[in-house]
Protein backbone atom coordinates (compact mmCIF):
# COMPACT_ATOMS: atom_id res chain seq x y z
CA UNK A 1 0.00 0.00 0.00
CA UNK A 2 0.79 3.82 -0.09
CA UNK A 3 2.79 3.41 -3.34
CA UNK A 4 4.41 6.78 -4.34
CA UNK A 5 2.62 8.90 -6.49
CA UNK A 6 2.80 11.66 -8.60
CA UNK A 7 2.17 15.49 -7.32
CA UNK A 8 1.97 18.75 -9.21
CA UNK A 9 2.49 22.11 -6.98
CA UNK A 10 3.58 25.33 -7.61
CA UNK A 11 6.02 26.74 -5.65
CA UNK A 12 6.63 30.56 -6.26
CA UNK A 13 4.95 30.76 -9.91
CA UNK A 14 7.22 27.45 -10.57
CA UNK A 15 5.33 24.60 -11.71
CA UNK A 16 7.05 21.58 -9.61
CA UNK A 17 6.42 17.79 -10.48
CA UNK A 18 7.17 15.29 -6.99
CA UNK A 19 7.07 11.58 -6.83
CA UNK A 20 6.52 10.98 -3.28
CA UNK A 21 4.70 8.82 -0.69
CA UNK A 22 1.31 10.45 0.57
CA UNK A 23 2.54 10.58 3.69
CA UNK A 24 5.58 12.87 3.43
CA UNK A 25 5.09 15.79 4.75
CA UNK A 26 4.66 19.06 2.58
CA UNK A 27 8.41 20.42 4.47
CA UNK A 28 10.27 17.65 3.10
CA UNK A 29 8.99 17.77 0.08
CA UNK A 30 10.04 21.28 -0.46
CA UNK A 31 13.40 21.42 1.36
CA UNK A 32 15.08 18.06 0.50
CA UNK A 33 13.12 17.09 -2.94
CA UNK A 34 12.82 20.68 -4.41
CA UNK A 35 15.56 22.15 -2.13
CA UNK A 36 13.69 25.25 -1.20
CA UNK A 37 15.34 25.08 2.09
CA UNK A 38 13.77 28.63 3.51
CA UNK A 39 11.23 27.21 5.23
CA UNK A 40 13.08 25.37 8.28
CA UNK A 41 11.98 22.54 10.65
CA UNK A 42 11.97 23.78 14.03
CA UNK A 43 9.40 22.09 16.26
CA UNK A 44 8.15 19.69 13.86
CA UNK A 45 4.64 19.67 16.00
CA UNK A 46 2.75 22.32 14.70
CA UNK A 47 4.39 24.80 17.28
CA UNK A 48 6.77 27.03 16.22
CA UNK A 49 5.95 28.36 13.16
CA UNK A 50 9.77 27.78 11.39
CA UNK A 51 7.93 25.96 8.64
CA UNK A 52 5.20 28.91 7.57
CA UNK A 53 4.66 28.59 3.82
CA UNK A 54 1.66 30.81 1.98
CA UNK A 55 -0.72 28.28 0.37
CA UNK A 56 -3.57 29.16 -1.69
CA UNK A 57 -3.76 32.06 0.26
CA UNK A 58 -3.62 30.73 3.90
CA UNK A 59 -0.49 30.61 6.23
CA UNK A 60 0.44 27.14 6.51
CA UNK A 61 2.53 25.05 9.03
CA UNK A 62 4.05 22.94 6.25
CA UNK A 63 5.25 20.58 8.77
CA UNK A 64 1.17 19.96 9.59
CA UNK A 65 0.43 18.64 5.59
CA UNK A 66 0.75 15.63 3.88
CA UNK A 67 2.06 16.01 0.15
CA UNK A 68 -1.26 14.50 -1.23
CA UNK A 69 -3.49 17.49 0.31
CA UNK A 70 -0.91 19.91 -1.05
CA UNK A 71 -1.42 18.65 -4.49
CA UNK A 72 -2.59 21.18 -7.09
CA UNK A 73 -1.95 23.95 -4.72
CA UNK A 74 0.21 27.39 -5.33
CA UNK A 75 2.79 27.54 -2.75
CA UNK A 76 4.79 30.56 -1.69
CA UNK A 77 8.18 30.24 0.76
CA UNK A 78 10.93 32.72 2.09
CA UNK A 79 12.83 32.52 -1.32
CA UNK A 80 9.30 33.64 -3.29
CA UNK A 81 9.16 36.99 -1.52
CA UNK A 82 12.40 38.65 -2.33
CA UNK A 83 16.01 37.58 -2.75
CA UNK A 84 19.24 39.52 -2.22
CA UNK A 85 19.14 41.89 -4.23
CA UNK A 86 15.57 42.81 -4.52
CA UNK A 87 14.48 42.52 -0.50
CA UNK A 88 10.78 42.35 0.25
CA UNK A 89 10.04 45.39 2.65
CA UNK A 90 9.40 42.93 5.51
CA UNK A 91 13.18 41.43 4.58
CA UNK A 92 14.53 44.76 4.39
CA UNK A 93 12.78 45.55 8.04
CA UNK A 94 13.92 42.93 9.77
CA UNK A 95 17.30 43.41 8.68
CA UNK A 96 17.53 47.28 9.63
CA UNK A 97 15.66 46.89 12.74
CA UNK A 98 17.34 43.62 14.16
CA UNK A 99 14.24 41.48 13.86
CA UNK A 100 16.16 38.24 14.39
CA UNK A 101 19.24 36.87 16.61
CA UNK A 102 20.26 33.64 14.87
CA UNK A 103 17.90 33.91 11.92
CA UNK A 104 16.46 30.25 12.44
CA UNK A 105 12.35 31.56 12.93
CA UNK A 106 13.02 34.56 10.42
CA UNK A 107 11.38 33.03 7.14
CA UNK A 108 8.84 31.55 8.75
CA UNK A 109 7.91 35.04 10.62
CA UNK A 110 8.46 36.82 7.48
CA UNK A 111 6.38 34.49 5.43
CA UNK A 112 3.57 34.92 8.09
CA UNK A 113 3.79 38.53 8.66
CA UNK A 114 3.44 39.28 5.01
CA UNK A 115 0.05 37.83 5.16
CA UNK A 116 -0.87 39.36 8.46
CA UNK A 117 -0.62 42.93 6.67
CA UNK A 118 -2.18 41.98 3.51
CA UNK A 119 -5.34 40.95 6.04
CA UNK A 120 -4.72 44.19 8.26
CA UNK A 121 -1.90 46.57 6.66
CA UNK A 122 -2.18 49.03 9.68
CA UNK A 123 -1.93 46.61 12.91
CA UNK A 124 -1.52 47.96 16.64
CA UNK A 125 1.32 46.05 18.30
CA UNK A 126 -1.11 44.11 20.16
CA UNK A 127 -2.67 42.45 16.74
CA UNK A 128 1.00 41.95 14.82
CA UNK A 129 1.53 40.06 18.66
CA UNK A 130 -1.27 37.80 18.66
CA UNK A 131 -1.39 38.00 14.42
CA UNK A 132 2.03 36.37 15.02
CA UNK A 133 1.18 34.13 17.76
CA UNK A 134 1.56 30.83 15.57
CA UNK A 135 5.73 31.94 15.73
CA UNK A 136 7.97 31.55 17.84
CA UNK A 137 11.43 32.72 18.42
CA UNK A 138 14.01 31.76 21.19
CA UNK A 139 16.00 34.84 20.58
CA UNK A 140 14.79 38.52 20.24
CA UNK A 141 12.12 38.26 22.60
CA UNK A 142 9.78 39.48 20.26
CA UNK A 143 10.80 43.24 20.44
CA UNK A 144 12.05 44.00 17.43
CA UNK A 145 10.02 41.42 15.84
CA UNK A 146 7.25 43.54 16.30
CA UNK A 147 8.86 46.79 15.46
CA UNK A 148 10.08 45.23 12.11
CA UNK A 149 6.99 44.32 11.09
CA UNK A 150 5.80 48.05 12.23
CA UNK A 151 8.34 49.72 9.81
CA UNK A 152 7.74 47.20 7.14
CA UNK A 153 3.98 48.25 7.38
CA UNK A 154 4.33 52.04 7.00
CA UNK A 155 6.88 51.65 4.44
CA UNK A 156 4.35 49.51 2.43
CA UNK A 157 1.47 51.42 3.10
CA UNK A 158 3.65 54.86 1.52
CA UNK A 159 4.53 52.80 -1.33
CA UNK A 160 1.11 51.65 -2.42
CA UNK A 161 0.10 55.40 -1.62
CA UNK A 162 2.99 56.83 -3.80
CA UNK A 163 2.06 54.69 -6.34
CA UNK A 164 -1.62 55.70 -6.01
CA UNK B 1 8.16 12.43 12.82
CA UNK B 2 7.03 10.09 9.98
CA UNK B 3 3.64 9.09 10.05
CA UNK B 4 2.45 5.00 9.03
CA UNK B 5 1.63 4.86 5.76
CA UNK B 6 -1.42 5.40 4.43
CA UNK B 7 -4.04 4.97 1.46
CA UNK B 8 -5.14 8.72 0.60
CA UNK B 9 -8.18 9.48 -0.85
CA UNK B 10 -9.91 13.20 -2.28
CA UNK B 11 -13.07 12.21 -3.03
CA UNK B 12 -15.53 15.38 -4.51
CA UNK B 13 -19.28 13.91 -3.03
CA UNK B 14 -20.50 12.90 0.08
CA UNK B 15 -21.38 9.64 -1.43
CA UNK B 16 -18.15 9.12 -2.28
CA UNK B 17 -16.92 9.60 1.70
CA UNK B 18 -19.39 7.27 2.15
CA UNK B 19 -18.16 4.61 -0.43
CA UNK B 20 -15.04 4.57 1.15
CA UNK B 21 -16.00 4.46 4.58
CA UNK B 22 -18.55 1.56 4.08
CA UNK B 23 -15.45 -0.43 2.37
CA UNK B 24 -13.39 -0.11 5.02
CA UNK B 25 -14.82 0.32 8.47
CA UNK B 26 -12.77 2.07 11.06
CA UNK B 27 -9.73 1.62 9.27
CA UNK B 28 -10.61 4.77 7.36
CA UNK B 29 -10.85 8.61 8.74
CA UNK B 30 -12.49 11.35 7.44
CA UNK B 31 -10.03 14.35 7.74
CA UNK B 32 -10.89 18.33 7.59
CA UNK B 33 -8.19 20.55 8.37
CA UNK B 34 -6.00 18.11 10.02
CA UNK B 35 -4.32 19.79 12.39
CA UNK B 36 -5.79 17.55 15.46
CA UNK B 37 -4.94 14.20 13.31
CA UNK B 38 -2.25 14.47 11.42
CA UNK B 39 -0.08 15.27 14.87
CA UNK B 40 -1.47 12.08 15.92
CA UNK B 41 -0.14 10.12 13.49
CA UNK B 42 3.06 11.60 12.85
CA UNK B 43 3.28 10.71 17.02
CA UNK B 44 1.96 7.15 15.71
CA UNK B 45 -0.92 7.48 18.18
CA UNK B 46 -3.12 7.06 15.50
CA UNK B 47 -2.80 4.66 12.43
CA UNK B 48 -5.15 5.34 9.73
CA UNK B 49 -4.70 2.99 6.64
CA UNK B 50 -7.21 4.93 4.73
CA UNK B 51 -7.00 8.27 5.01
CA UNK B 52 -9.81 10.56 3.46
CA UNK B 53 -8.94 14.19 2.96
CA UNK B 54 -12.42 15.81 2.70
CA UNK B 55 -11.19 19.67 1.14
CA UNK B 56 -12.05 18.72 -2.38
CA UNK B 57 -16.38 17.31 -0.98
CA UNK B 58 -18.66 20.16 -2.18
CA UNK B 59 -21.64 21.51 0.17
CA UNK B 60 -19.36 21.26 3.15
CA UNK B 61 -18.45 25.42 4.09
CA UNK B 62 -20.28 28.36 4.42
CA UNK B 63 -22.20 29.99 7.16
CA UNK B 64 -26.52 29.99 7.17
CA UNK B 65 -27.81 33.18 9.38
CA UNK B 66 -31.52 32.80 10.33
CA UNK B 67 -33.31 32.35 13.38
CA UNK B 68 -31.30 28.88 13.20
CA UNK B 69 -28.30 29.50 12.50
CA UNK B 70 -26.32 26.70 10.63
CA UNK B 71 -22.27 26.19 10.10
CA UNK B 72 -20.82 23.84 7.19
CA UNK B 73 -17.89 21.36 8.81
CA UNK B 74 -15.57 22.53 6.59
CA UNK B 75 -15.59 25.47 8.21
CA UNK B 76 -12.95 26.73 8.80
CA UNK B 77 -11.80 28.82 12.58
CA UNK B 78 -10.50 31.64 9.96
CA UNK B 79 -13.77 31.83 8.20
CA UNK B 80 -15.98 31.98 11.55
CA UNK B 81 -13.89 34.80 13.07
CA UNK B 82 -13.87 37.29 9.76
CA UNK B 83 -18.04 36.59 9.34
CA UNK B 84 -19.54 39.46 10.32
CA UNK B 85 -23.07 38.17 10.23
CA UNK B 86 -22.09 35.30 12.77
CA UNK B 87 -20.10 37.83 14.95
CA UNK B 88 -23.23 40.21 15.40
CA UNK B 89 -25.58 37.22 15.64
CA UNK B 90 -23.52 34.61 17.50
CA UNK B 91 -20.75 36.74 19.44
CA UNK B 92 -19.40 33.67 21.29
CA UNK B 93 -18.49 31.64 17.91
CA UNK B 94 -16.13 34.40 17.42
CA UNK B 95 -14.81 35.14 20.75
CA UNK B 96 -14.62 31.20 21.20
CA UNK B 97 -12.69 30.29 17.56
CA UNK B 98 -9.85 33.75 18.33
CA UNK B 99 -8.98 31.45 22.07
CA UNK B 100 -8.30 28.25 19.83
CA UNK B 101 -4.84 27.19 18.54
CA UNK B 102 -2.89 29.87 16.58
CA UNK B 103 -3.02 31.86 13.16
CA UNK B 104 -2.11 29.32 10.74
CA UNK B 105 -3.92 26.49 12.83
CA UNK B 106 -7.54 28.68 12.37
CA UNK B 107 -6.59 29.07 8.93
CA UNK B 108 -6.82 25.07 8.41
CA UNK B 109 -8.76 24.00 11.97
CA UNK B 110 -12.74 23.48 11.04
CA UNK B 111 -15.89 23.12 13.11
CA UNK B 112 -16.87 20.18 12.44
CA UNK B 113 -13.13 18.63 12.83
CA UNK B 114 -13.30 20.40 16.10
CA UNK B 115 -16.93 19.07 17.35
CA UNK B 116 -16.15 15.49 15.75
CA UNK B 117 -12.84 13.85 17.09
CA UNK B 118 -14.33 13.81 20.43
CA UNK B 119 -11.10 15.39 22.03
CA UNK B 120 -12.00 17.05 25.50
CA UNK B 121 -9.26 19.21 24.91
CA UNK B 122 -11.31 21.21 22.07
CA UNK B 123 -13.20 23.72 22.64
CA UNK B 124 -16.36 24.21 20.38
CA UNK B 125 -17.92 20.84 21.89
CA UNK B 126 -18.65 22.62 25.11
CA UNK B 127 -19.56 25.49 22.98
CA UNK B 128 -22.06 23.99 21.21
CA UNK B 129 -23.27 22.04 23.94
CA UNK B 130 -23.80 25.77 25.73
CA UNK B 131 -25.83 26.64 22.50
CA UNK B 132 -27.84 23.80 22.57
CA UNK B 133 -26.29 23.18 19.00
CA UNK B 134 -27.30 20.08 16.99
CA UNK B 135 -24.97 18.05 14.53
CA UNK B 136 -26.80 17.07 11.11
CA UNK B 137 -24.85 13.26 10.13
CA UNK B 138 -25.15 11.58 6.95
CA UNK B 139 -24.28 7.96 6.50
CA UNK B 140 -25.57 4.80 4.04
CA UNK B 141 -29.12 5.16 5.40
CA UNK B 142 -29.12 9.03 5.13
CA UNK B 143 -28.95 11.75 7.26
CA UNK B 144 -29.95 12.24 11.04
CA UNK B 145 -29.36 14.93 13.98
CA UNK B 146 -28.29 14.49 17.00
CA UNK B 147 -27.69 16.99 20.24
CA UNK B 148 -24.77 18.09 21.23
CA UNK B 149 -25.23 17.15 24.87
CA UNK B 150 -25.95 13.95 23.59
CA UNK B 151 -23.14 13.55 21.34
CA UNK B 152 -19.95 12.92 23.56
CA UNK B 153 -19.55 9.70 25.28
CA UNK B 154 -15.68 9.68 26.30
CA UNK B 155 -12.51 10.88 24.96
CA UNK B 156 -13.00 10.30 21.26
CA UNK B 157 -15.62 8.27 21.39
CA UNK B 158 -18.86 9.81 20.28
CA UNK B 159 -22.70 8.68 18.99
CA UNK B 160 -21.27 9.22 15.42
CA UNK B 161 -21.12 5.50 13.36
CA UNK B 162 -17.71 4.70 11.43
CA UNK B 163 -19.76 5.16 8.39
CA UNK B 164 -21.01 8.11 9.19
CA UNK B 165 -19.69 12.18 8.02
CA UNK B 166 -20.59 15.06 10.71
CA UNK B 167 -21.29 17.60 7.94
CA UNK B 168 -22.93 20.30 9.64
CA UNK B 169 -23.83 22.35 12.92
CA UNK B 170 -26.99 24.18 13.80
CA UNK B 171 -28.35 26.18 16.64
CA UNK B 172 -30.66 28.70 17.19
CA UNK B 173 -29.47 32.04 17.05
CA UNK B 174 -28.43 32.65 20.98
CA UNK B 175 -30.24 35.27 22.80
CA UNK B 176 -28.94 37.40 25.44
CA UNK B 177 -25.10 38.02 26.89
CA UNK B 178 -22.51 35.73 26.33
CA UNK B 179 -18.97 34.75 27.13
CA UNK B 180 -16.43 31.96 26.12
CA UNK B 181 -13.27 32.29 29.04
CA UNK B 182 -10.70 30.13 28.69
CA UNK B 183 -7.28 29.36 30.74
CA UNK B 184 -4.34 28.41 28.91
CA UNK B 185 -0.66 27.88 29.78
CA UNK B 186 0.09 29.66 26.20
CA UNK B 187 -0.71 29.89 23.11
CA UNK B 188 -1.56 26.84 20.88
CA UNK B 189 -2.39 25.43 24.31
CA UNK B 190 -5.49 23.16 24.90
CA UNK B 191 -7.68 24.75 27.89
CA UNK B 192 -6.66 23.89 31.54
CA UNK B 193 -10.05 25.23 31.91
CA UNK B 194 -12.51 26.97 29.59
CA UNK B 195 -16.35 28.09 30.38
CA UNK B 196 -19.22 28.98 27.65
CA UNK B 197 -22.27 30.83 28.79
CA UNK B 198 -25.14 32.32 27.83
CA UNK B 199 -27.32 34.52 29.66
CA UNK B 200 -30.47 35.96 29.45
CA UNK B 201 -31.70 38.71 31.71
CA UNK B 202 -35.19 40.17 32.13
CA UNK B 203 -35.34 43.31 34.16
CA UNK B 204 -32.96 42.41 36.65
CA UNK B 205 -33.32 38.29 36.68
CA UNK B 206 -31.70 35.95 35.23
CA UNK B 207 -34.61 34.28 33.01
CA UNK B 208 -32.43 31.38 31.82
CA UNK B 209 -28.33 30.51 31.78
CA UNK B 210 -26.87 27.67 30.20
CA UNK B 211 -22.92 26.49 30.79
CA UNK B 212 -21.31 24.25 29.33
CA UNK B 213 -17.28 23.68 30.58
CA UNK B 214 -14.31 22.09 28.65
CA UNK B 215 -11.07 19.73 29.33
CA UNK B 216 -12.48 18.88 32.71
CA UNK B 217 -13.55 15.72 32.01
CA UNK B 218 -13.02 12.94 29.18
CA UNK B 219 -16.19 15.17 27.44
CA UNK B 220 -17.50 18.63 27.41
CA UNK B 221 -19.83 19.27 30.22
CA UNK B 222 -22.67 20.49 29.83
CA UNK B 223 -24.48 21.77 33.51
CA UNK B 224 -27.53 21.93 33.84
CA UNK B 225 -27.22 22.49 37.68
CA UNK B 226 -25.09 25.72 37.33
CA UNK B 227 -27.33 27.58 34.94
CA UNK B 228 -30.18 26.39 37.43
CA UNK B 229 -28.27 28.38 40.31
CA UNK B 230 -28.38 31.11 38.12
CA UNK B 231 -32.38 31.03 37.12
CA UNK B 232 -34.48 33.71 38.89
CA UNK B 233 -31.19 35.15 41.01
CA UNK B 234 -29.84 38.89 40.17
CA UNK B 235 -26.60 36.98 39.41
CA UNK B 236 -24.94 38.49 42.60
CA UNK B 237 -22.08 37.24 44.18
CA UNK B 238 -24.33 34.10 46.18
CA UNK B 239 -25.62 33.05 42.79
CA UNK B 240 -22.36 32.88 40.94
CA UNK B 241 -20.80 31.07 43.84
CA UNK B 242 -23.72 28.65 44.06
CA UNK B 243 -23.33 28.18 40.12
CA UNK B 244 -19.54 27.11 40.79
CA UNK B 245 -20.44 24.97 43.43
CA UNK B 246 -23.10 23.16 41.17
CA UNK B 247 -20.76 23.24 37.81
CA UNK B 248 -17.57 21.85 40.45
CA UNK B 249 -20.38 18.74 41.02
CA UNK B 250 -20.47 18.01 37.17
CA UNK B 251 -17.03 18.41 36.36
CA UNK B 252 -14.18 15.28 37.12
CA UNK B 253 -10.93 16.79 35.95
CA UNK B 254 -8.15 14.50 35.96
CA UNK B 255 -4.40 15.18 36.71
CA UNK B 256 -2.27 15.96 33.71
CA UNK B 257 0.80 18.17 32.45
CA UNK B 258 -1.52 20.56 33.06
CA UNK B 259 -1.76 20.59 37.07
CA UNK B 260 -3.34 18.65 39.98
CA UNK B 261 -7.29 17.80 40.29
CA UNK B 262 -7.37 20.76 43.04
CA UNK B 263 -5.60 23.22 40.56
CA UNK B 264 -7.88 22.48 37.87
CA UNK B 265 -10.94 22.58 40.19
CA UNK B 266 -9.72 25.79 41.38
CA UNK B 267 -9.11 27.24 37.37
CA UNK B 268 -12.47 25.73 36.77
CA UNK B 269 -14.09 27.81 39.95
CA UNK B 270 -12.38 31.34 39.15
CA UNK B 271 -12.81 30.89 34.69
CA UNK B 272 -16.64 30.06 35.59
CA UNK B 273 -17.20 32.89 37.86
CA UNK B 274 -15.21 35.08 35.49
CA UNK B 275 -17.35 33.79 32.06
CA UNK B 276 -20.29 34.48 34.49
CA UNK B 277 -20.11 38.25 35.23
CA UNK B 278 -18.76 38.97 31.97
CA UNK B 279 -21.97 37.42 30.05
CA UNK B 280 -24.43 39.47 32.83
CA UNK B 281 -22.17 42.22 31.88
CA UNK B 282 -22.93 42.01 28.19
CA UNK B 283 -26.81 40.48 28.62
Amino acid sequence: MSDKKHYKITVNGKAEDVIAEPRELLIYTLRERLNYTGPHIGCETSHCGACTVTIDGKSVKACTMFIAQADGKEITTIEGLGGPDDLHPLQMAFKEHHGLQCGYCTPGMITRATKLLEENPNPTEEEIRFGMAGNICRCTGYQNIVKSIQAAAAEMNAAKEAAE
Amino acid sequence: MIPAAFEYYRPTDLSGVIAILQEHGDDARVMAGGHSLIPMMKLRMAEVPHLIDMQDVAGLTGITIGDTITIGAMTTQAEIIDHAGLAEAAPIMREAALQIADPQVRYMGTVGGNVANGDPGNDMPGLMQCLDAEFTLVGPDGERSVKARDFYEAAYMTDREDEEVLTAVSFAKPAGGYAYEKQKRKIGDYATAAAAVQLVKDGGTCASASIAMTNLSDTPIYSDAAGAALTGTSVDADAVKAAVAAMLGDIDPVEDNRGPVAFKRHVAGVILARAIERAWSRA
